[in-house]
């Protein structure tokens, strides 16, 4: 499968996340500036963590008007498979292809930790080898990933099944210790009405290697790769 | 005319004055004043430390680079070179604490990478005055912030470092930032101005009166005017620094440039009369040229500015165009300033005028170096009786006293704020002896340990500083590494005082002494003298920062006990020592010696063993004794696991208890093992003639240990956890 | 000509930040403190251009730049 890992100025896990894909998944990945106006043929478009344009207005807040973000629009509203990871969550809800917004985290603070993280929808093509319920170990790495929206699209997000990930304790629970940024209902990863753009605060290429503690991030990349061999 | 208050302004003396008129052959012009104030500052040109920095061992056959340039490399194999370096950012931080650490962060950076490496690691020493005090709480999370914020934009992970507490700190806080780079060994560069006619370029952010002064102001003792000093703080902007990055390791992997430098302290001037001077060369600039922030900025104010976020570049005539191609795809400016000269000045014009000419040599050269007074200071030398220290009569509170001081206790409140695994090489995460990168596409791993430990080198400034050197080296070989180089930052007060220079010149040769032992060149640093706030000065605080390598990255192992039921070693001896303790400092309130004897050769048998044992892959785990002995190495074994595991130990040696507890006798190391691999260890460790005993096994609810018949305590772990866990939060109201 | 655009959290968003700062202000002893929101001010010099033009791009680049109307809400005035 083709991979497109976006670049910005100020992205800083695009090789992190390119290294992920082509070098642990295997799979047939490349950077993509955000100048351009090609996504190359990509099979599924990823946006990487980061600081893009410096998050100095809000995070995410410049990067989607980036030439790039037009394309990668179209291509998400014509069914195309779009991951936004951590800054690229808060370009995907600034762009509006996710719905709601990121405060900053309930202890102010900037935080790196492994956090556990429940799924909570496997039918989805970024989760399909996981289990309902099953925790993940994948470390999270940010200032603002506190989640907000007003109740009425909350309910929506609900009734839809569009919440795939929420922060949990390690045997599952939800609690609001381990809702460790203070997001609205612990919601760690969120995917679109159409299911096919999702965006996570965790970091998935971050947990695809043994020796730094954790691969549970690879269920992400082999449930994409899943989908789009199987289920297109 | 340069009158006595213009040159104290800049703080030269009269002496420096009359020997600036024979270099130059006639008065400078207030600019080019300007000039040699900054590079014969202190910070600069190390005219105090200069002679004494002479005994550092700089050679090996794995150095390429040592001393003198922006930072040491050390091939690693593989065609792989380490460039690390470490920098204080004390005064700044003091003034600004956000800023001021913020900015410490990217000047180390640049160091790096504009040698051709790209920053893979940094590690901070930081040191405050006690929690207890609100200034001292705002400072520590104002560095902190500030770390975190220039390092997690830039996307270097800042993977460990240590932190302490002190009074002496409260008025001087000391930010010592490392930064580790990889480069390829084909492909490093230098700061050069080569090629007659070849353009100067100058890229990056665009000039204000940032910081004008900085570097003189980190040569000078803070006085009442603090205050006043505030402008002279740069702010950071990792944003511009993360595109400048990319873009100089861009043109300097197409090989695009000949020499680049960047503009740190002393800006401008340092850069264009460094480059030329390691070249041989002269350098012309027109400041017309130079992209400003602000309007009407004086050629003094643009050769003196500290914006942060510029570099000089180097480049011959017919790549410029590739290179500002790079610069432009990556939004920033590249602009021709000037070029290079044969004439082995610096000639800098304005508006059509020449408004500085001088010699390089004599700015970058020809500061004098001075061999200052000294005077022995030694203060609590007097050694400490065992009868002034009475015998506690329980342990059981001193051992939590001890867990949850600040200084011992976890620091996670720190280091989560920090992204330590982006780049996804942290092989192993903060709070262990220390970092380890690993090094992608091949099996290698570098390990990285920042140690220093003030209440030493204040009672004893060479033992001190050899102990800094051997606990560094230590704190490698608990993972397996094998120390490879290394760099230092030596924090001290005014040099022109005695007593100081003496604590200065003792831990230098302690240094030196330890460092020639252990057959690892010193391959740069960094001085930091005036830290001192109205006459109270810092005690002296070397920090070292040693590189190590890992060979096979699957060997490692970490400090924390594994499994129930392993069998707990401690390797080398325990002495009777209890001077200069943190037990001494926190439980009796005495700031006395004298420091743990320590024995160089002894010490390198115990490491090579440790090092041996985890090559042989017998060891469960290994972590260094040293502040908090015994008792508290034990502690951390047990909670740094993810959850907490119990232990039980039997102690039989007939020494005062609190000594075995928590004296800090050097050259020990405590492992954990499989029973069955007790035979092999106890097999090396004879044959490497060093002592060790069987101490107990891990397991269990509670850390129990016992000397002899007695209990000395039996503590639910998860309860020294807690303590240890929260100390730091619990005295900060965001959590 | 001169612009300040005030950006806030709309009323019903918490502040965290804002949070901090009150219970700052009410630990160092200045109890008379009810709340604390926190905003982000943008002044924005601008070229000559129509009062009627004002009028419709600042409204405009506030909605879609400067603030994010999920969470934001702004105000704007001329200043000189």
């Amino acid at each position: 499968m083709r991979f497109g890992v976006v670049v910005f100025p100020g992205s800083n896990c695009d090789h992190d996340t390119l290294y992920a894909l082509r070098d642990v998944t295997n799979q047939e990945s490349f950077f993509l500036w955000h100048k351009e106006h090609d996504l190359k043929d990509a099979d599924c478009i990823v946006l990487p963590g980061g600081f893009s344009y410096g998050d100095y207005l809000r995070s995410g807040a410049i990067a989607r008007f980036s030439p790039l973000m037009q394309q990668v629009k179209e291509f998400a509203l014509s069914g195309g498979l779009v991951l936004g990871i951590c800054n690229g969550f808060q370009v995907l809800l600034e762009l509006g292809l996710l719905p709601g917004a990121m405060l900053r985290n309930k202890n102010l603070k900037f935080l790196c930790q492994y956090v556990p993280i429940r799924i909570e929808n496997t039918e989805t093509p970024f989760t399909n080898r996981g289990k309902p319920g099953q925790v993940l170990h994948i470390p999270i790495a940010h200032f603002d990933g506190n989640y907000y929206t007003d109740p009425e699209n909350l309910k929506k997000i609900h009734q839809n099944q569009q919440v795939v990930f929420r922060y949990a304790n390690p045997d599952g629970s939800l609690s609001s210790a381990a809702n460790v940024n203070g997001s609205m209902d612990s919601i760690a990863g969120l995917l679109n009405e159409q299911k096919n753009v999702m965006g996570m605060m965790p970091h998935p290429e971050r947990a695809s290697d043994l020796l730094l503690g954790s691969t549970d991030g690879q269920i992400i990349f082999e449930s994409i790769i899943h989908y789009l061999k199987n289920d297109r | 005319m340069i009158d006595k208050h213009t040159l104290e302004e800049h703080g030269i003396t009269q002496e420096e004055y009359q020997e600036i008129k024979n270099l130059i052959q006639r008065e400078p012009n207030l600019t080019e004043l300007g000039i040699f104030s900054l590079m014969w500052s202190e910070h600069c040109s190390y005219k105090s430390s200069k002679v004494h920095l002479k005994k550092f061992p700089t050679s090996g056959k794995n150095v390429i680079q040592g001393p003198g340039e922006n930072a040491g490399v050390i091939d690693i194999g593989d065609g792989l070179a380490a460039v690390f370096k470490i920098e204080s950012h004390n005064h700044p931080s003091f003034i600004e604490p956000y800023q001021g650490a913020a900015t410490g962060v990217g000047g180390i950076l640049r160091d790096i990478f504009t040698m051709g490496a790209r920053p893979i690691a940094t590690l901070d020493s930081l040191r405050f005055g006690p929690l207890s005090h609100p200034k001292n709480k705002s400072v520590m999370e104002g560095v902190v912030s500030g770390i975190a914020g220039y390092g997690n934009s830039i996307g270097v992970p800042t993977v460990g470092g240590e932190t302490y507490f002190d009074p002496c700190y409260s008025l001087n806080p000391l930010v010592n930032v490392f930064c580790l780079g990889l480069a390829k060994k084909e492909n490093i560069f230098y700061a050069r101005a080569e090629g007659k006619g070849n353009p100067v370029l100058y890229v990056g952010s665009k000039t204000g009166r940032d910081g004008i002064h900085g570097a003189t102001m980190a040569s000078s003792e803070f006085g009442e005017d603090l205050e006043e000093k505030r402008p002279n703080v740069q702010v950071g902007d990792p944003f511009k620094e993360k595109l400048l990055l990319e873009a100089c390791l861009e043109v300097m992997e197409k090989k695009l440039v000949l020499g680049i430098q960047d503009m740190g302290a002393a800006g401008l001037t340092c850069s264009t009369t460094e480059m030329a001077a390691n070249s041989g060369t002269g350098i012309e600039i027109d400041l017309d040229l130079i992209p400003q922030r602000e309007k009407g900025m004086t050629p003094y104010e643009i050769m003196l500015s500290e914006s942060q976020e510029r570099m000089l570049i180097v480049a011959k005539k017919e790549k410029i165009k590739q290179v500002q191609k790079v610069f432009e795809r990556w939004d920033l400016d590249a602009v021709i300033i000037g070029k290079v000269t044969d004439t082995q000045n610096l000639k800098v014009f304005a508006k059509g005028q020449a408004v500085v000419d001088l010699p390089v040599s004599a700015v970058v050269h020809l500061c004098p170096a001075y061999q200052r007074e000294t005077k022995p200071h030694s203060p609590t030398q007097t050694a400490v009786c065992s009868s002034d220290v009475p015998l506690p009569e329980e342990y059981e509170s001193i051992f939590l006293q001890m867990v949850r001081s600040p200084g011992l206790a976890n620091k996670k409140w720190i280091f989560r704020q920090y992204d330590h695994m982006i780049q996804t090489n942290t092989a192993v995460l903060p709070g262990a002896d220390a970092a380890v990168i690993r090094i992608k596409d091949t099996q290698k791993a570098l390990a990285i340990s920042l140690d220093g430990n003030s209440l030493y080198t204040y009672v004893d400034p060479r033992t001190g500083g050899k102990i800094a050197v051997a606990e560094a080296c230590r704190n490698l070989s608990c993972l397996g590494a094998q120390p490879l180089g290394v760099t230092n930052c030596l924090n001290f007060g005014n040099p022109e005082k005695p007593e100081i220079m003496w604590q200065f010149k003792e831990a230098v040769e302690g240094i030196a002494q330890a460092c020639r032992a252990f057959q690892i060149p010193v391959t740069g640093g960094n001085v930091s003298f005036y830290n001192e706030t109205e006459g109270a000065s810092v005690d002296p605080t070397p920090v070292l920062g040693v590189v190590g390598l890992i060979n096979n990255v699957d060997t490692l192992i970490s400090p924390e006990f594994k499994e129930a039921g392993d069998c707990i070693v401690l390797l080398g001896e325990t002495k009777e020592e209890l001077g200069a303790s943190e037990y001494l400092k926190q439980i009796h309130s005495k700031k006395c010696g004298p420091v743990p004897e320590i024995d160089l050769e002894i010490e390198k048998r115990v490491q090579k063993l440790c090092r041996e044992a985890i090559s042989q892959g017998i060891l469960q785990s290994a972590h260094d004794l040293s502040e908090g002995g015994l008792a508290h190495c034990l502690a951390e074994c047990c909670v740094l696991r993810k959850t907490p595991i119990g232990c039980q130990i039997q102690l039989d040696q007939q020494i005062r208890t609190d000594a075995l507890l928590f004296g800090e006798t050097c050259s020990r190391i405590l492992v954990s093992l499989k029973n069955k691999d007790k035979d092999a260890l106890f097999a090396l460790a004879k044959k490497a003639s060093v002592p060790f005993a069987i101490i107990g096994k891990t397991g269990g609810k509670n850390i129990f240990v016992r000397h002899f018949g007695e209990t000395i305590w039996d503590i639910p772990v998860q309860k020294v956890y807690s303590l240890w866990n929260n100390s730091i939060p619990d005295t900060f109201h965001v959590k | 000509m001169k612009v300040r655009v005030l950006v806030s959290f709309k009323e019903s968003v918490l502040d965290p930040q804002g949070q901090a700062v009150k219970n700052a202000l009410l630990t160092l002893g200045y109890d008379f403190i009810e709340d604390v929101r926190q905003g982000k001010i943008f002044e924005l010099e601008l070229k000559d251009m129509s009062r009627e033009k004002i009028e419709e791009m600042i409204p405009e680049i506030s909605h879609k730049v400067l603030s994010n109307p999920i969470i934001e809400k702004f105000e704007w005035e001329v200043i000189d």
